[in-house]
């Protein structure tokens, strides 16, 4: 057994303060090439972003009159939302149907879901032009009840405290807060039940969003079942960034995953896989449906149509036949390309539905500007700083200490072990 | 605009169909969809493209003087900006040079009002539509949403707003009508109620044989416009936007919005019941752990 102190309970001549203090300190190398890379975006963000909130949008992005909405939307909210999908799946299959085989990987799904909506809907922030009036739909008098962006905002916030609350026996844990702990974990099933349900509405919201749009968008990526579409892309958009994040998390964090996980890992991917494949199944029998119902025949020409075809073909049906393959035939190299490019394919999805196919009729199209990258950038550097502090600090890949393991689990943990 | 019997019912109706519709989020802005509110017609065979109503509307609403110059034939058609509310745009037809006013349309049914999570963009009684900046969080949903693509943003500010033409609504509380209108020397627009308008608009187009497209546009696009044009060009070679069909946008995301309370109700219900049901399973199977199925009993925390 790994005993690494800080997956411990601290030591009891230690007082909580000195711990957290101990804590804070970086654990591990400082000059890595992450960290070489990562410093000077943020960097670079920072002054960027020091330049957005005194100058105005304008000064950094290249948003116009005509194309509102950018990189900051369409990439970091509607893909970055759509990739934390994965921690309301994962919590559906263990928390309502049971599939017990998929729970060591929970915690740190949860755990990435919850940091994507923090920074990638916190990026939202950034791309508001009064965002001290974000407070707005949440008190006071200005309820939006006709508004899909106001069903959006609550159930961001509301379903970011649900995933706190799912995550938070292991931070009770990591603080050896023992009765914390028993009241936390006694909320999960709530938080999870709750949290499923938003995640549904809210899923499809952000495809809701586009329905007013519909002589703005070009017909092959409108129709009337973007929510349905948008819902079902995020199934497999989750899965996916689970099977890829959870291929470097075992490279980087090899040290933290614990005896059930590293036993387990293969098998849950291949389940995943398989999973994932099967919404992608159902996505494709949708993607028919609305393209029949919109009688898009006469749109499938010229540069649109082979654009269309190549993200429906190329980046929804061929990944889906590698995942597949992959789970039947155990092959994890073609699981975990498959994974990258299904991501690769809902990242196209989401931008041709919010901004490249959006007035594609303009004679000026909308491409951002080095500095909208430059942040993009910097998010997703800033939501791994994170990510990576938490991993190397709490319980999260495995390692929980002994005194939160319901009675019973351990001697299943043993077993497990046993059996592989 | 005065309190009168009518409206004092209107505006209780509104209220009983508001109460009614809930949190269901049914349209606040389709129930006060009373057509019986105020508009202007625009006769582009009377403007003479003066552009005093450009002028008259930046004096009247503390805009800079509007950028005058420009309008070559050829040239994109000129815009509304977030410095200037209207537009006289020139188009070079067969019958000769026609001149069209843009601003905002004070739709009946406004799409940027239905989409505004904070509703900062309010449809008022008398049908403006307002920007209300106290509200505004400058999430540009409405330039999304708009079919006319009128709200514009300061995109050079800390401090941004959305700008669009209010109907002159100040004026018109204290009884005028909207400053272009009461500008245009060629009584090209006319101020007055919308329905009043559309007899109007049909008198001339009866009147005067040849002399208009038989066609109000606004009249049933997106489900009826505060402004209201009339011309003697069809209206695709005047930069009308023809397929915007005759619903109201907000009822696009209507069916959306009514499923949204029905699974926030029955999703954690479902959610329960299933998780029971996979626990009946489990027990049955839990003896045979080891066997084919290896299952291992549920901790409730992650």
């Amino acid at each position: 057994m790994d005993a690494r102190p800080s997956a411990q309970t601290p030591p009891v001549t230690q007082s909580k303060w000195a711990f957290l203090r101990g804590e804070l300190r970086p654990k591990g190398k400082v000059l890595t090439a992450f960290n070489v890379l990562t410093i000077p975006i943020l960097v670079a963000a920072a002054v960027i972003l020091y330049f957005r909130f005194t100058r105005g949008l304008g000064a950094v992005t290249n948003l116009d009159q005509n194309f509102p909405w950018g990189l900051w939307i369409g990439l970091d909210v509607m893909t970055g939302v759509a990739f934390a999908g994965g921690a309301y799946v994962l919590c559906f299959l263990v928390y309502v149907l049971r599939l017990e085989q998929y729970h060591p990987i929970v915690r740190v799904t949860v755990l990435n879901g919850f940091l994507s909506y923090v920074f990638y809907a916190g990026a939202l922030l950034l791309d508001l032009g009064r965002p001290w009036h974000v407070v707005n739909p949440i008190i006071g008098n200005s309820f939006g009840l006709t508004a899909v962006l106001f069903l959006v905002a609550w159930h961001f916030m509301l379903y970011m405290l649900a995933e706190l609350v799912e995550f938070s026996p292991a931070i009770a844990e990591w603080l050896d807060l023992r009765r914390v702990h028993r009241m936390l974990s006694s909320l999960t099933v709530g938080a999870v039940v709750l949290g499923i349900t938003l995640s549904t509405l809210h899923q499809s919201a952000l495809g809701a969003l586009f329905l007013v749009a519909e002589n703005k968008i070009h017909p092959l990526w409108y129709s009337e079942l973007i929510p349905v579409l948008f819902f079902v892309s995020s199934i497999f958009a989750g899965l996916a960034m689970v099977i890829f994040e959870g291929s470097i998390s075992h490279r980087v964090f090899y040290d933290r995953v614990g005896p059930a996980l590293r036993a387990r890992h293969d098998e849950i991917v291949f389940g995943l896989a398989r999973i994932a494949g099967g919404a992608m199944f159902v996505y494709l029998f949708l993607q028919l449906l609305a393209f029949v119902h919109g009688q898009n025949w006469v749109h499938l020409t010229g540069r649109w149509g082979a654009w269309y075809v190549f993200e429906i073909v190329g980046l929804v049906a061929v990944p889906m036949m590698m995942l597949l393959v992959g789970h039947k035939h155990r092959n994890m190299t073609l699981v975990r390309v498959a994974s990258l490019v299904t991501m690769l394919g809902v990242v196209v999805n989401r931008l041709n539905v919010s901004i490249i196919a959006f007035k594609w009729y303009a004679p000026r199209h909308y491409v951002p500007s080095w500095m909208e990258v430059v942040v993009t950038a910097a998010v997703i550097s800033a939501e791994l700083w994170v990510f990576r502090w938490i991993v190397r600090r709490m319980p999260v890949l495995g390692f929980e200490p002994a005194w939160a393991k319901p009675a019973g689990r351990e001697a299943a943990d043993e077993m497990v072990a046993r059996t592989m | 605009m005065k309190l009168t019997r009518r409206t004092f019912f209107k505006v209780n109706a509104i209220g009983a169909v508001t109460l009614a519709a809930g949190a269901s989020a049914t349209s606040a802005a389709t129930a006060a969809a009373s057509t019986d509110t105020v508009g202007v017609l625009v006769d582009t065979t009377r403007c003479v493209g003066c552009r005093a109503c450009e002028a008259a509307c930046a004096e009247a609403n503390g805009l800079p003087e509007p950028d005058q110059s420009g309008d070559v034939p050829g040239a994109a058609p000129r815009q509304t900006s977030e410095k200037q509310w209207t537009a006289v745009r020139r188009y070079d037809t067969r019958h000769g040079e026609v001149f069209v006013k843009t601003q905002c349309m004070h739709c009946v049914q406004p799409a940027c009002v239905a989409g505004c999570l904070t509703r900062a963009l309010e449809r008022q009684d008398n049908g403006a539509v307002t920007w209300n900046g106290d509200r505004c969080m400058g999430c540009r949903f409405c330039m999304i949403a708009c079919p006319f693509d009128v709200p514009k943003f300061e995109y050079q500010s800390w401090n941004p707003r959305i700008q669009k033409c209010r109907l002159c609504v100040d004026r018109l509380r204290e009884g005028e009508s909207p400053a272009c209108v009461e500008v245009c020397p060629a009584e090209a627009l006319t101020f007055g109620k919308r329905s009043a308008l559309l007899e109007l608009a049909r008198q001339r187009i009866y009147q005067n044989p040849g002399a208009y497209v038989p066609h109000v546009y606004g009249e049933d696009e997106v489900g009826g416009t505060g402004w209201l044009y009339i011309s003697r060009v069809p209206f695709e070679e005047l930069g009308f936007r023809m397929d915007l069909g005759t619903t109201a946008v907000p009822e696009t995301t209507r069916d959306f919005l009514t499923a949204v309370p029905l699974v926030l109700v029955a999703g954690p219900a479902m959610l329960l019941a299933l998780r029971r049901a996979s626990a009946e399973k489990e027990r049955a199977e839990l003896p045979v752990a080891g066997g084919a199925r290896r299952r291992f009993p549920v901790g409730e925390e992650i």
